[in-house]
């Protein structure tokens, strides 16, 4: 790995530079883990791993749960009965699978709210963020496919909503729905090809993540300081790092079983509380649910997708001026999507350069405001869409806008930063050198 | 800043799911069940007690297509013998055997009938099905302490009729409190001394709905009693794991830590 100056692999024995001499594995594994890491990571840092584990998670439980689920419309949700009543250790095996989508989800969220806070995003990390982002919108596209495949209620009403989205888009629209869903409406060849997505897209999310690391371990971890570790010789990088293994390893583990005991307490003990109870109704295309909402994960974005009714002026105002092919509808879909490219955009809209936010005392206000506009949609996003959800929502929809194409942008030219220490070790010292609590 | 950050994000988990259900009304009633929370545990004279509701008054209409008969006899259900079980199955209605291409008496390997009634909807799942409980603000916090509800609401929909009815395009509708709406089709299944029961337990009408919707929780999650002791075991164990961890973790780091304070 290239970046921060430290000790690399040397085979030693015979066998060992037998074997490095034809691939080189060992030194890969060794790099990989003895990476120096900023040694002032705080406990924001620890979802990588969380995410890690997600992913194999659901993975290897999802594979199992293949094995004995039938994806065909009369036989679906049957067979995920078959799993719960029959199959050993299937209820297990299900109520992981559903509730470790949720906590990919949470971690996920958490992960990407300390980018945003310590401007992880900026240079040189934006490939890392931006494949970040393209991880989390295969998330999004695996947890909506998979929340399908029970074909419960509001599995078929929600597939027929999200997909009616893209019906959405001027010209094309209805031939791309048609195409997605495999028909005119959901349907058998529906429920297929999101069975054979839904397995497909964790194994590019496996990959993206592999890249995801590789670019970080390039660029080496951003900290809570923002500054980056010294890179003249190898004793200025030992002062700011200590090696992944063991010190981060150990650390990130001690996390993962804390939040792990609180995961397994929900498994065991409320493992519905997180799904909707119209799921446990075989899909009916002739009854319409009082209320479809997505999972809890979706909701923000839900939110901002309802906001925008064609009674709001910048949708008439497209309306207007595209002589009506833009409607509420179509705007609707872009605003959704577009909140979440302007998270990808993020490391080319903030000007400020100082990169924490520890150090930037304007900013920390409009981003504590960011985080509770998230939470404020969505809650807004399961509600009815009536006033006064409906304005709570479009108020919540223009911040979320606002703070990525407004605020970011000026807050680095009116904003007069504070000044970060001159090093990593200084911030360290700084916090364990006085008679600071021991973590 | 990121403490509050975890706070805020906690509190959106638990908006979350309750979120979710904010649409449907009715009033739902508090049961005490004795299977609810991490350490309750289905009472099995009460399950098998809600059987007998269940096969005398309910199932002249409503199916449980999923449960598997057999699994009457499973460890942590009615626990029913297998003997019994056989002859109760045998007491349902005949089933079509493909392979014999002709009806056959049910056996505990099948499945209990379908619904009879077109628009009786299936019982396997009601209790999982339906959330009594959707508050504060639509929000499901609520849930974390009672729980979603689903039994709850099955005794509220049996115990709230008003004994009002309403005729409409020639159905008769029955007010109930408990039901979205305020109206249902359903004819009060219970009336109270419905059924006697051999274990000599009181058939008023609560009693008699409190029995049946214990039934029907079990039918809708038969495994709750191992998926709560699998929960218990791996929360135990990972706070055992929690432990040692920090304390290796306090262990490694205490070196760096220390050149700090020298520093």
């Amino acid at each position: 790995m290239a970046g921060i100056p430290h000790d690399h692999y040397e085979p030693k024995t015979g066998i060992e530079k037998w074997v490095h001499t034809r691939l080189p594995v060992v030194a890969l594994v060794y790099d990989t883990i003895m990476i120096p890491t900023p040694k002032n990571l705080n406990w924001m840092w620890i979802w990588g791993i969380i995410l890690t584990f997600c992913l194999a998670l659901q993975i290897a439980t999802g594979i199992v749960l293949v094995m004995h689920y039938t994806p065909h419309v009369d036989m679906a949700f049957a067979s995920v009965e078959h799993i719960m009543r029959d199959v050993n250790g299937g209820h297990m095996l299900r109520y992981l699978h559903a509730n470790g989508a949720s906590l990919f989800f949470f971690a996920v969220y958490l992960h990407i709210f300390r980018g945003l806070y310590y401007g992880s995003y900026k240079a040189p990390r934006e490939i890392t963020w931006i494949i970040g982002m393209l991880i989390y919108l295969l998330m999004m596209g695996t947890g909506f496919m998979g929340y399908v495949l029970p074909w419960g209620q509001m599995s078929f009403w929600g597939a027929t909503v999200i997909t009616g989205l893209f019906g959405a888009i001027p010209f094309i629209g209805e031939p791309i729905q048609t195409w997605l869903l495999g028909g005119p409406a959901v349907d058998n060849a529906t429920l297929n090809r999101f069975f054979s997505l839904h397995y497909l897209l964790p194994f590019v999310i496996a990959g993206l993540v592999l890249v995801h690391i590789w670019a970080f371990h390039n660029t080496g971890n951003n900290n809570p300081t923002g500054v980056e570790v010294r890179r003249g010789s190898k004793e200025d990088a030992k002062k700011d790092t200590v090696p992944f293994w063991p010190y981060f390893v150990i650390k990130d583990l001690f996390a993962l079983a804390v939040i792990l005991a609180v995961f397994f307490a929900i498994v065991g003990f409320m493992p519905n509380y997180l799904g909707h109870p119209d799921n446990y109704t075989e899909a009916n295309p002739l009854a319409t649910p009082a209320h479809i909402v997505p999972e809890w994960y979706f909701l923000p974005f839900y939110a901002i997708l309802r906001a925008f009714t064609a009674d709001v002026w910048i949708v008439m105002f497209f309306n207007w001026i595209t002589g009506g092919i833009v409607d509420a509808k179509f705007f609707g879909v872009l605003a959704m999507f577009g909140a979440i490219i302007a998270m990808a955009l993020t490391p080319w809209l903030d000007t400020s350069s100082v990169r924490s936010g520890r150090y930037r005392p304007m900013f920390k206000w409009w981003f504590a405001l960011l985080a509770i506009d998230f939470v404020v949609l969505m809650w807004a996003g399961a509600m009815p869409a009536e006033p006064p959800y409906s304005t709570i929502s479009l108020i919540g929809a223009a911040y979320w806008f606002a703070y990525f194409f407004v605020i970011l942008p000026l807050l680095g030219v009116i904003e007069k930063p504070t000044t970060p220490p001159a090093t990593i070790e200084e911030d360290f010292d700084a916090h364990y050198g006085k008679s600071t609590a021991a973590e | 800043m990121m403490k509050k950050l975890t706070l805020s994000a906690l509190t959106a988990l638990g908006l979350s799911a309750g979120a979710a259900m904010a649409a449907e009304g009715g009033h739902t009633h508090d049961v005490d069940f004795s299977f609810e929370g991490p350490f309750g545990s289905f009472d099995q004279m009460q399950l098998q007690r809600g059987l007998q509701v269940f096969t005398e008054v309910c199932s002249a209409c409503h199916g449980l297509r999923y449960v598997p008969i057999r699994t009457l006899s499973d460890e942590g259900g009615p626990e029913i013998p297998e003997d019994q079980v056989r002859a109760y199955a045998a007491n349902l209605s005949e089933i079509m055997d493909p392979e014999l291409d002709d009806f056959r008496a049910r056996t505990p390997n099948d499945h209990f009938p379908m619904s009879s009634l077109e628009n009786a909807p299936d019982l396997s799942l009601m209790a999982k099905a339906r959330a009594g409980y959707h508050g504060p603000y639509g929000t499901g916090l609520s849930q974390l302490f009672n729980g979603i509800g689903g039994p709850e609401h099955i005794v509220s929909i049996l115990t709230g009729y008003t004994g009002e009815e309403k005729e409409e395009a020639g159905t008769i509708y029955y007010e109930n409190t408990a039901f979205a709406g305020g109206w249902i089709a359903m004819a009060p299944p219970l009336g109270g001394e419905d059924v006697e029961f051999a274990d000599g337990h009181s058939n008023e009408l609560h009693h008699e709905a409190e029995d049946v919707a214990a039934f029907l929780t079990w039918a809708a999650e038969p495994k709750m009693m191992a998926r709560k002791q699998a929960g218990f075991t791996a929360v135990l164990f990972l706070v055992i794991l929690s432990v040692l961890l920090y304390l290796t973790n306090k262990a490694i780091w205490a070196p760096i830590k220390k050149r700090a304070k020298e520093a």
